[in-house]
């Protein structure tokens, strides 16, 4: 029975927590992905750049607010710096709307065209992100940085196994859920949410009953602006801030966006949450949970770890090529808000 | 002014800029920018055979060009009996399960009655195939890897001349084409640029790990070359003797006369796949691909299988830059997984087809040199106004040291810039398509 309660704890641990909290990450980016493919109907290859953006203001801002020494301990101070974070990310994306998919919009491009403008956004966000803050590593959480230690579970239970849950896995968790429900509600509940809806499902329908497609654009990138520094903050928060780790996202971002129907926030999270959990279970070594399940003759020699984690990205495309195979508009059927 | 004059002069224009770079910084950097400009210009021959004139978008052309490189190590690098010995068998049979059990996976899905039973039995399959994949693999994998592990540690190559490397790495980038080929063409077009995407970080997380196949991090140095060493040439009185003749000292000589005879070998490959790309583009052939790209329901209507076409042409572009990566990696004489970054070798293309005018290969082919002499010539700009920009402020001024150190960074904005203006004000290119 202890065995048993050591195994379920080494899993929690290594595997369900983790996994939450990385789940959550893809899911708010993949919702960032999916918003601009259901109102603007592209695939956003500068989302990823996006949230470097983002996070680098944040960072910024949690730099200046450390040095005049205000701090909301035990949090980490980023989250005092997000709404700035936000705000500035805002005005950049509705500046390059302004000045770039504007004009592609007037004339009506195809999908693909905004695509290779996206890739031009891409490059030159990603010069201006390394240019500002430099292309290395940053770490930039501070507060308390454990809410329950592996000693403190120890100590509390009797367990030979600890179970540690760190500050930025919960606050991802919180974070994630608030901005989820107030996604849903804006997008089901508000007169701007319900012409958003009404604009991705028909354009033209919508158009006719005269919604303002230029507002609507609008408020996607608002919405986008927040979803992407939310979500890089986090995940700069849990692992740590690198250029171009962030652009290495957009992987499983779009797998995540695209296993649950682009175009579908639902399915957005749901994938998000899939990809991380294949992700975190297949490149983890199965070797300490299995000791405790199996008996003492049957303990497993090698680690059981069936891909090493260098290959995580692999894990996130070989999911989307099944589903691309077997079931091309995701899991929820996609394609619009 | 006619189309002819129009396409001379803007290669007069690359020929004078790189002439210049002779003349005002030195002969060996003009000669290594018109090398990489060679082989740039291949790279965007290709990328345009998918885009420009088939309308795919290829993502993942940093993942075709490391294969590439990968075929000039297989090829050209000495076998290493003593890792043949260690576990080189035992790692061919562990591949050819994977690729037997990939294989029934396949048919076993086409072939079995859809059901309950048949996903039963090919989870099976797959989850017994991989099982005994990794139980004869692993094991070999690692007495390979500890053979000599700070010289060797991998298998090597078949010892063949480097040349064949160039072909051969055309090959292996058509078998990954065709493989990502068969799963995302057909579907929808961003899908594409996703998958190959994906594949390319793939492809190059396999090659920065799989020791036992090119050492990895650890690089492979020395790579054979098809030209002569320098250090050869400076103790050949022959070559020193001549080169006196011309006013240069041996050493200099001796780089210039290296670069030159690449720039010559990749001459002759960008003309050969300039004149086979010109021939396809106007053959009846070329004019299918262009109806397809330009509506694809009208063509499918017509009788054309569009999906095999797009498939074949995938191929072929792949295929290119895939020869461009051996390339690269020759003049290199080294393979070092971690350079490849996708920037630099996927995106940095796409921006030469578009600036160059995608659907026209002489386009593409410009393209790829003035985009490639801004890439490097870039950097040093960006310093110099970063200098002078900061001029007012003090030596030792953070923010003027700041700006001075990210300068690096500005290729990046510059060439997104550029991309960004290029299809705003003339999406069609500097050359358009007739």
């Amino acid at each position: 029975m202890i065995d048993f309660l050591n195994a379920i704890v080494a899993l929690s641990n290594f595997v369900l927590i983790p996994a939450i909290a990385y789940g959550s990450q893809l899911a708010l980016g993949a919702l960032g992905v999916t918003m601009v493919y259901g109102v603007l109907r592209f695939s956003n290859f500068a989302h990823g750049d996006t949230m470097a953006f983002g996070t680098m203001v944040v960072i910024l801002f949690t730099w200046w607010f450390q040095s005049m020494g205000i701090s909301i301990n035990p949090l980490p101070t980023a989250l005092l710096a997000l709404p700035f974070g936000i705000a500035f990310t805002a005005i950049l994306l509705l500046g390059t709307d302004r000045m770039v998919y504007r004009f592609y919009r007037k004339q009506k491009a195809v999908p693909v065209i905004y695509l290779i403008v996206s890739l031009g956004v891409m490059f030159i966000l990603n010069g201006l992100v390394r240019f500002i803050i430099g292309p290395g590593d940053q770490r930039f959480a501070d507060g308390e940085r454990f809410l329950l230690s592996a000693r403190d579970f120890k100590a509390m239970t009797g367990l030979k196994e600890g179970l540690a849950i760190k500050t930025s896995q919960s606050i991802t968790l919180v974070t994630a859920i608030i901005v989820v429900i107030v996604l849903f509600w804006f997008l089901n509940r508000t007169r701007t949410g319900k012409s958003m809806r009404a604009f991705s499902d028909n354009e033209d329908l919508a158009l006719l009953s005269g919604i303002n497609p230029e507002r609507v654009v609008l408020y996607t990138w608002l919405i986008v602006a927040a979803l992407a520094t939310i979500a890089g903050t986090l995940y700069g928060l849990d692992k740590s801030f690198k250029p171009f780790t962030y652009f290495q996202l957009l992987l499983p971002i779009f797998a995540a966006a695209i296993v649950g129907g682009l175009g579908s926030p639902i399915g957005a999270i749901a994938g998000g949450f899939v990809i991380a959990f294949s992700e975190v279970m297949i490149t983890y070594a199965w070797k300490k949970v299995l000791t405790y399940l199996m008996p003492d003759a049957l303990d497993p020699t090698g680690l059981i770890q069936l891909i090493a984690t260098e290959y995580k990205f692999a894990i996130s495309f070989v999911i989307l090529v099944i589903v691309l195979l077997f079931r091309p508009t995701g899991l929820f059927k996609g394609k619009s808000l | 002014m006619s189309d002819i004059q129009k396409n001379l002069s803007y290669f007069a224009l690359v020929a004078v800029l790189i002439i210049g770079t002779g003349f005002y910084q030195s002969w060996n950097s003009a000669l290594f920018i018109l090398n990489m400009g060679l082989v740039s210009a291949i790279l965007s021959l290709g990328v345009n055979l998918q885009w420009g004139i088939a309308g795919l978008l290829n993502v993942g052309v940093m993942g075709f060009v490391a294969l590439g490189g990968v075929a000039t190590i297989l090829i050209s690098k000495n076998p290493v009996p003593a890792a043949w010995d260690a576990g080189g068998p035992r790692i061919l049979l562990g591949l050819a399960i994977g690729a037997a059990t990939i294989a029934a996976l396949v048919v076993g899905f086409k072939r079995l009655p859809k059901g309950r039973i048949r996903t039963l039995a090919l989870v099976v399959l797959a989850v017994g195939g991989f099982l005994a994949y990794r139980a004869v693999i692993s094991p070999a994998i690692k007495s390979v890897e500890s053979v000599n592990p700070a010289l060797e540690g991998y298998l090597g190559g078949l010892g063949l001349p480097v040349l064949l490397a160039w072909p051969i790495g055309g090959v292996f980038a058509a078998g990954a084409a065709w493989m990502i080929g068969k799963i995302a063409l057909g579907l929808r077009s961003d899908y594409l640029a996703i998958a190959t995407l994906g594949i390319s970080e793939i492809v190059v997380a396999v090659l920065k790990n799989e020791d036992w196949l090119t050492r990895g991090v650890k690089n492979v140095n020395g790579i054979p070359r098809p030209v002569p060493y320098e250090i050869d040439l400076q103790n050949d009185p022959g070559f020193v003797e001549q080169a006196a003749s011309f006013g240069l000292d041996p050493t200099l000589a001796s780089t210039l006369y290296v670069k030159l005879l690449y720039a010559g070998l990749f001459a002759v490959v960008l003309v050969l796949l300039l004149v086979l790309s010109q021939m396809a583009l106007n053959s009846p052939w070329g004019r299918m691909m262009r109806a397809i790209r330009d509506n694809e329901t009208a063509a499918r209507a017509m009788g054309k299988n569009v999906t095999a076409r797009h498939l074949q042409i995938f191929i072929l572009g792949s295929a290119v830059c895939g020869i461009a990566g051996a390339m690269m990696t020759t003049i290199d004489g080294q393979f070092t997984p971690s350079s490849y970054q996708p920037l630099r070798f996927t995106f940095l293309v796409w921006v030469m087809v578009i600036v160059g005018g995608s659907g026209n290969n002489f386009g593409a082919v410009l393209g790829g040199f003035l985009v490639w002499f801004l890439w490097v010539q870039v950097e040093p700009m960006g310093l110099w106004l970063m200098q002078v920009i900061t001029s007012p402020l003090a030596e030792d001024n953070a923010l003027r040291l700041h700006l001075i150190d990210s300068a690096a960074h500005m290729r990046l904005l510059t060439m997104g810039l550029f991309l960004l203006f290029m299809l705003r004000f003339s999406p069609k290119g500097l050359l358009p398509e007739k």
